[in-house]
């Protein structure tokens, strides 16, 4: 039947995935590559973030178009709330981030997905930011990630995908290990 | 069969020189002899040397015994389902060397090697010598392999790695801190927590596999499928598979599971992976959940596997029924940063791995990265060969037992380079 045999890729193209990884793997300099972000206050807790141009295969490189964040903080804490938190920013990078790995990986193991849905959590304690107890981080102490996946797979298969995508995600990496961060001023 | 050329002996030839005189080194100079092609066997120090001088004191084979043989030789003690000790690995490769009367050359440390056209020049802390062909049996397993994060450390902390490490009584009183979740590490853990110390054990991936499933040994389990001898070229990702860490296997006389639910029950701490070190303070990766969820999963598939074969070969009358382990516990919370010093970690032992040695190789064969060029133990040099590296030919290629079908497939090849290439006593400028 036609239906099984035909190749599903999800909206994936894998084999340009794998191509990339082929000869990436020959060339690692043309592996490196830099993300940019340039952000502007506005007023308040309100600032505006845009992505626009980054570099990657050894050349620079734009998005279709520049996409802008509005980042601010809620009513609650007397801000006007004209945007997102930016740490809900972080839990929008790292679903993202999941979600596009899951398809990336369900194609590659020829899964095909019907339906994938993500809820985060992240939890935190404002004695940290607010400086009442230096014990007390600043970030989130911890991040719940659940995923309700409606895919042509066993369970065990569906759990492998998500795991695949944690080991291959970017945005988890740089949550979950130390990475070096230098803010100067010019 | 060994020529001398020159006057003062200082400079001999023969057709082929095996450097090491390990079970591998050993294996190759049966298969060579059968072919009737001289060799000689260089060795630093004496027959196992690695295995006598550089394995911790409680060690054991992770193979059992009755799957330890080499070329014309194999296990004939009364305890087959046995794991061998040190001491036996090493009366059992000694008395190897001397059934197969291997032309073995103790004492002599090769220097380097080098292409001199046609030739092979070997240059050794006793002479020289010249052939047409060279076998690299020095191990895969000779410098540890220790993080940049070492060098953070606090200088008042010890460090040890597996190859010095020799048994909890080695260190300094106090807590440690074992990095690494392979067969090493996990032992290390089990054993220096036995001896009545805290111990935290930082594991990245690793590969959990029990020492029994069904009745039978895994290693009989993995025989049977085929697993072994699965072929560097058949493998999708040959590069992959070569660096996969080894099971978290123990041979013990008591058969028992090492993993990390075992440990955690005997109190050592598990964290994730050991990320850095920074004012004195060790930081974890927070993806201990999914490394251990990726293992599970990896086991999961092995033993469905197993089930499978043991459906298909219709075994499941003679055997116990198909077992799930549990899956391995994790920390609601696990530990993400530890002050070495305030928590009393007195040392560090780095469970991370060890890789070959090729700084004496004077031939273009080495990448960047420091890994051999090779295809199934044939370097890409002609005449160069390779053995016991990690699924050089076969998953088994490390495994003592792994060296009969390498040494059999690669002599024959030598055989047949040293046919197409002039012999050695034709004197060179």
């Amino acid at each position: 039947m036609d239906m099984q045999t035909r190749t599903l890729n999800n909206g994936v193209n894998v084999e340009s995935l794998l191509a990339a990884r082929n000869a990436l793997a020959a060339a690692p300099e043309a592996a490196k590559c830099q993300w940019r972000a340039s952000c502007d206050w506005v007023s308040g807790t309100h600032a505006r973030t845009t992505v626009d141009g980054f570099s990657a295969l050894g050349a620079e490189q734009r998005h279709r178009s520049a996409f802008t964040f509005e980042t601010d903080h809620p009513e609650l804490f007397d801000s006007l709330d004209q945007g997102a938190t930016p740490v809900e920013y972080v839990l929008v990078g790292l679903a993202g981030c999941l979600t596009a790995g899951i398809a990336s990986v369900a194609a590659n193991r020829n899964i095909r997905l019907h339906s994938v849905r993500a809820t985060l959590e992240g939890s935190m304690d404002l004695q940290g930011i607010l400086g009442i107890d230096s014990d007390v981080r600043n970030g989130f102490d911890d991040i719940r990630v659940v995923f309700h996946i409606d895919a042509d797979a066993s369970r065990e298969d569906i759990e492998a995908l998500v795991a695949q995508s944690q080991k291959r995600s970017a945005v988890f990496d740089i949550i979950t290990n130390p990475t070096n961060v230098r803010v100067e001023v010019k | 069969m060994i020529t001398r050329t020159g006057r003062q002996g200082s400079s001999r030839a023969t057709d082929a020189v095996i450097i090491g005189a390990g079970h591998c080194g050993l294996a190759m100079s049966r298969c060579l002899a059968e072919l009737g092609i001289g060799h000689v066997v260089l060795e630093r120090g004496e027959v196992a040397n690695a295995w006598r001088h550089e394995r911790w004191d409680s060690l054991r084979l992770l193979t059992p015994n009755w799957q330890s043989r080499l070329p014309g030789y194999a296990y004939t003690g009364n305890d087959p389902d046995g794991f061998m000790t040190m001491a036996e690995v090493i009366r059992f490769i000694d008395r190897y060397a001397r059934v197969i009367a291997a032309p073995v050359l103790p004492g002599i440390a090769v220097t380097s090697v080098f292409r001199s056209g046609n030739f092979y020049r070997v240059e050794t802390s006793q002479g020289c010598w010249r052939c047409r062909a060279v076998v690299i049996a020095t191990g895969a397993f000779s410098v540890p392999v220790v993080p940049a994060a070492s060098r953070e450390i606090p200088p008042e902390i010890a460090q040890l790695t597996t190859r010095n490490y020799r048994n909890p009584g080695s260190l300094p009183a106090g807590n440690v801190l074992v990095v690494g979740g392979s067969a090493s590490g996990l032992q290390l853990a089990e054993e220096i927590r036995r001896s009545g110390r805290d111990v935290t054990l930082a594991v990245g991936e690793h590969v959990p596999m029990p020492r029994t499933y069904r009745g039978r040994d895994i290693q009989w389990w993995l025989d049977a499928l085929g697993v072994l001898d699965e072929r560097y070229d058949e493998i999708d990702d040959i590069q992959r598979a070569r660096r996969v860490p080894s099971p978290q296997l123990a041979g013990s006389p008591e058969r028992n599971r090492l993993d990390l639910n075992r440990l955690q029950s005997l109190g050592v701490k598990v964290t994730g992976r050991l990320m850095g070190v920074c004012n004195g303070k060790a930081q974890f990766s927070g993806s201990l959940a999914n490394i251990c969820a990726l293992a599970d999963l990896k086991l999961g598939r092995l033993l469905a596997r197993i089930d499978n074969w043991a459906l298909e070969n219709s075994m499941t009358g003679d055997i116990p029924a198909p077992e799930r382990f549990a899956p391995t516990r994790v920390d609601g919370s696990p530990l993400l940063a530890l002050d070495l010093a305030k928590s009393g970690i007195r040392s560090v032992v780095w469970a991370t791995g060890l890789r070959p040695d090729y700084s004496w190789l004077r031939v273009p064969v080495v990448d960047s990265k420091g890994t051999l060029r090779h295809q199934g133990g044939v370097v890409d040099a002609p005449g160069l060969y390779a053995m016991g590296l990690p699924f050089m030919r076969r998953r088994k290629s490390s495994y003592i037992h792994g060296a009969e079908d390498d040494a059999r497939e690669l002599s024959a090849h030598l055989a047949t380079y040293l046919a197409s290439t002039r012999p050695c006593t034709v004197a060179v400028a």
